[in-house]
């Protein structure tokens, strides 16, 4: 059978062997965990408790009125120590909530129906929001907004991300052997609560194991999803590619996937949400990858959100001597870290660390190769946009479609003469947004 | 060669020539366009330089909008008071001179005063940095290093010092706000020259953490707030700060006291004996 996938891309060396046969262990809670205020896109929360307060494990500690964001919840049972900015994974400092724990877990569970099969879909819908999930495959989007698409968009697919297509990355392929049912029944909540009829789940081939039970437990079930086996190609799990591979529909340039009538979401998220409605349990928790040949014993975890990386770390058995690098995320799309002190995020899918030492960061003149142009899974010209920026050449950035790029890094991957082709790009869309902004 | 063949060319295509100059006189008189006198005058008062400090494409385009009494007289924050004056007479209208202002740059962690946390391998500019987790050093708010101000002067008044931070040659800078416009970190502020006290430092740490961060970081211990009259200065989440309208002449200047000494006069510019190329 021809296996299923988009046009161009790349081929990166998978190192999914590190971890992928190892059963998720469970991380002990930490006796301290910093829940930072922003870890969705959209407006960060404020806080809703004070320094001193008893706070539950899934009570939550901050919200915000706005629509796009999503509350935050203490993961353990103890009292809060102190509010203030730390540093968080994505480079800056935030305001975060430091919890110092008191004792065993005492939860404080979400109103849910006893059977959510009769719940009508605002009512699933707000157990999502106040159970503060977002996408946990790394863009953190606050979940209850992609299951509320506006009245003119007709949805009529719904499509599970199981591809992971990241290089060492292996959350998301452990969560589909050991939670299947959770898997199940969450993306049949969601496709409930969107109101569709076909479901697919979208897996890499490179998963054989994952396709096979996800294909038992469904024809075991009264569920009627269809498992599509991807080919193995980054990046594969970018919502557009999935979507043009399972159904052979375009997302419009500068367009969401519901502008062609689907939603994605993946297999974290999809468990999440099952966890959220059958057990009232906030999102608290999620599976970190630890992996590469900078640590010890690599490992998937299943972890406190607000749990620091050095824990983690230190549960795999510490970094080796010759480490360089330290990611959260995959190396592709990933952000380095310099202080492990920073805590786990709901869209931590794992923290990666390498002992190469290629990254001097020397970068030679571009010979026009046009291998950049034929890996952008966007169809757009890598070197120019990066030259457009380099330039300010705002304007014609903006023509050559700057915007539509998604930072997969497949361009800067392939560059024979190691241009950073995609932090060009990135500080060329800040500033390109930055002028239509002003424009309008 | 026929000599005719020399005659005949000669002849046709000096005609032409004197038929076509004569169509241009013409067309000169008739279309003639008055073209306002005072617009080229005023831009010989301006700088030339281009740069686009007065929000408009260029200075031609300064004085055809001071004529069209779309923009005043004084919008160039470059041109000297004179030059100011100038316009004025050109305009036939009073001249209210401005005062000159400068650039400042309000951080003075450089490479031995801010701790580094990581080694930064990417673009070398202070955007990318920011970018990139806020570059090498380990001050959240601080200048990055890597001179995009410098690139953004057009009258080559800023250089970067060996210490890495960005210096302003006084006399070079004309006040147009393009560095600041350029600093990912907000960094530069345009003052006007009177106003010599500052805090130079950006930093909202708190005070255990700032003292780890930068030698000269504003602790935040409040001195110099309680020293001034009220209203003079200020705390912003744990950064002192001026409020120069109140301050105005305040005779007793609080920095001896400051902590870390990062509240300082400029009164004597320290001019810079030799410039770092970078
Ligand atoms: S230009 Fe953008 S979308 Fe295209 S390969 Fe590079 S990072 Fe990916
Ligand atoms: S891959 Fe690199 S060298 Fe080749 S055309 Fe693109 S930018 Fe230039
Ligand atoms: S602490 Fe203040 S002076 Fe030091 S680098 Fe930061 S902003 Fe600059
Ligand atoms: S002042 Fe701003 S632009 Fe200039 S070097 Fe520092 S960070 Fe860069």
């Amino acid at each position: 059978m021809k296996l299923l996938s988009f046009k161009k891309g790349i081929h990166p060396k998978e190192f999914k062997y590190f971890t992928c046969n190892k059963q998720t262990e469970v991380l002990s809670i930490p006796d301290e965990v910093c829940i930072p205020l922003q870890q969705h896109i959209g407006a960060p929360c404020n806080p809703i408790v004070e320094k001193g307060d008893e706070v539950k494990t899934g009570q939550i500690i901050g919200r915000s009125e706005s629509f796009v964001s999503s509350p935050v919840h203490s993961t353990v049972t103890g009292k809060i120590k102190t509010i203030d900015s730390y540093l968080h994974p994505a480079g800056t400092k935030t305001q975060m909530i430091k919890i110092q724990r008191t004792g065993d877990d005492d939860w404080q569970l979400l109103d849910v129906p006893k059977n959510w099969q009769l719940a009508s879909t605002d009512e699933l819908k707000s157990i999502v929001n106040e159970a503060g999930i977002v996408g946990l495959g790394g863009a953190a989007f606050p979940t209850h907004i992609k299951l509320a698409p506006p009245e003119e968009k007709k949805i009529d697919s719904f499509i599970l991300n199981g591809c992971e297509c990241e290089p060492f990355l292996t959350s998301d392929h452990r969560a589909m052997l050991e939670m299947t049912d959770e898997v199940l029944d969450g993306m049949a909540i969601i496709m409930k609560v969107l109101g569709v009829k076909k479901g697919y789940i979208g897996i890499e081939n490179n998963k054989p194991d994952a396709i096979s039970q996800i294909t038992r437990k469904i024809q075991k079930s009264d569920y009627n999803f269809t498992v599509i086996p991807l080919k193995v190609k980054y990046p594969q799990g970018a919502e557009k590619m999935l979507i043009e591979a399972v159904l052979k529909r375009k997302v419009p340039t500068g367009g969401l996937p519901m502008d062609v009538g689907v939603v994605v979401n993946n297999v974290g998220t999809a468990i999440a949400v099952a966890n959220a409605v059958i057990d009232g349990k906030p999102l608290v928790e999620r599976i970190v990858t630890v992996s590469g040949d900078g640590v010890t014993e690599p490992k998937n975890l299943m972890t406190r959100i607000g749990t620091s990386f050095q824990k983690l770390i230190d549960e795999c058995g510490g970094l080796k001597e010759e480490t360089t690098t330290v990611y959260m995320g995959g190396p592709m799309m990933g952000i380095s870290q310099w202080d492990l002190s920073v805590p786990v995020v709901k869209a931590t899918s794992g923290i990666v660390c390498r002992t190469d030492k290629s990254t001097n960061g020397t970068s030679y003149p571009c010979i026009q190769c046009g291998t950049c142009v034929s890996a952008c899974p966007m169809f757009l010209l890598p070197t120019k946009l990066a030259r457009y920026s380099e330039h300010k050449l705002l304007e014609e950035a903006n023509k050559t479609g700057i915007l539509n790029c998604v930072e997969c890094g497949s361009c800067a991957f392939v560059c024979p003469s190691n241009i950073p082709l995609v932090q060009w790009i990135r500080i060329g869309k800040l500033k390109v947004g930055e002028m239509v902004r002003s424009k309008n | 060669m026929d000599i005719n063949a020399i005659l005949i060319s000669m002849v046709s295509m000096g005609g032409l020539g004197i038929l076509f100059s004569a169509g241009l006189s013409i067309a000169n008189k008739k279309l003639y366009v008055e073209e306002d006198s005072r617009i080229v005058q005023i831009a010989d008062e301006l700088p030339g330089a281009n740069c686009g400090g007065c929000g408009l494409p260029g200075c031609n385009s300064f004085a055809e909008n001071v004529v069209n009494a779309k923009i005043g007289i004084d919008g160039c924050p470059v041109s000297t008071e004179d030059a100011v004056a100038e316009i004025a007479t050109i305009m036939g209208i009073e001249a209210v001179a401005g005062e000159k202002k400068i650039a400042r740059i309000i951080c003075r962690g450089g490479n031995d005063e801010t701790a580094k946390k990581a080694d930064y391998h990417g673009i070398q500019t202070c955007t990318a940095a920011k970018l990139m987790g806020g570059g090498e050093k380990l001050c959240n708010y601080g200048c990055l290093g890597f001179g995009e101000c410098v690139d953004a002067c057009p009258f080559d008044a800023i250089f970067m010092t060996e210490n890495g931070l960005p210096e302003v040659i006084k006399d070079k800078c004309t006040g147009c706000g393009k560095c600041a416009e350029a600093c990912p970190r907000e960094i530069i502020e345009i003052h006007p020259i009177s106003n010599k006290l500052f805090v130079l430092c950006k930093n909202h740490d708190a005070p255990k953490i700032a003292r780890t961060v930068c030698t000269k970081a504003c602790i935040g211990c409040q001195i110099c707030v309680r020293a001034v009259d009220e209203g003079a200065m200020f705390m912003d989440n744990h950064l002192a700060k001026i409020n120069y309208d109140v301050f105005g002449k305040h005779p007793e200047l609080p920095t001896e006291k400051c902590s870390t000494k990062g509240l300082v006069i400029i009164e004597h510019e320290s001019q810079p004996t030799e410039q770092i190329s970078i």
